[in-house]
């Protein structure tokens, strides 16, 4: 009875954040609040509807002991491991690919990435002093 | 497989009609969207809805074979995603 409220609670919060991220992509401002917004609340709400099943699958394994359920949870494993590993990284491609194409963040006021940093010239003192010595000896 | 109670299954069917409401908004923003970087970002998060929507179906239709795909879809999706964002960004491959 416990672990149906607990599905139902994971259930609940999953797709509460699942939609977040489709109304976090509608209001946002900007390229980067929305990659934001869309990729983060999509990888919390993933992880708690894919474990509300897993969960499921555990009650049916351990409790009513259905051997048959134990391939919903293993591949339901994988499925949440691969959204794991594949979402932020994509995430962090996109924004290096928006910022290289020119889109700038809207009301940001310092760009840490705008500027490169200054070039100090370096001067090589023993070549300045021969070339004044050979200056000196053509005039000799 | 698994006989899961009935209102568990109108629980699991809500679930996929709310995420396919966050899949039209992000529809939304892909066809509003200003520049091509903001449309990309909606169709990755499509993709993951998608993914964890194959999954929900899965349960509900009893049969595996739904999050096989998934998972194959998840790693397609991700490579796709890799190489739009080369593309954005120019240069060399």
């Amino acid at each position: 009875m416990i672990t149906e409220i607990i599905i139902y609670i994971m259930l609940a919060a999953g797709v509460f954040f699942n939609m977040l991220a489709g109304v976090g992509l509608l209001r946002f401002p900007d390229v980067y609040t929305r990659l934001h917004a869309g990729t983060k609340c999509t990888t919390f709400g993933s992880i708690f509807i894919i474990g509300a099943l897993i969960l499921l699958g555990l009650k049916a394994l351990f409790l009513e002991g259905n051997t048959d359920s134990s391939i919903l949870v293993i591949h339901s494993g994988v499925a949440l491991a691969a959204i794991l590993l594949t979402n932020p990284t994509g995430a962090h491609a996109l924004a290096r690919a928006a910022y290289k194409s020119g889109v700038k963040p809207v009301g940001a006021v310092v760009d840490d990435l705008e500027k490169k940093p200054k070039k100090v010239k370096t001067v090589n003192v023993e070549k300045e002093i021969d070339k004044k010595l050979s200056k000196k000896e053509a005039k000799k | 497989m698994i006989d899961f109670p009935e209102f568990l299954f109108d629980a699991l069917l809500v679930v996929l009609v709310l995420l396919f409401l966050t899949v039209v908004m992000a529809i939304i923003r892909i066809v509003k969207g200003p520049t091509a970087p903001d449309r990309v970002v909606g169709l990755d998060t499509i993709n993951t809805i998608i993914i964890v929507s194959m999954v929900v179906f899965g349960v509900i239709a009893k049969s595996i074979i739904y999050i096989d795909v998934a998972i194959v879809y998840a790693f397609l999706s991700f490579i796709s995603t890799l190489f739009i964002a080369k593309y954005l960004e120019g240069g060399e491959f």
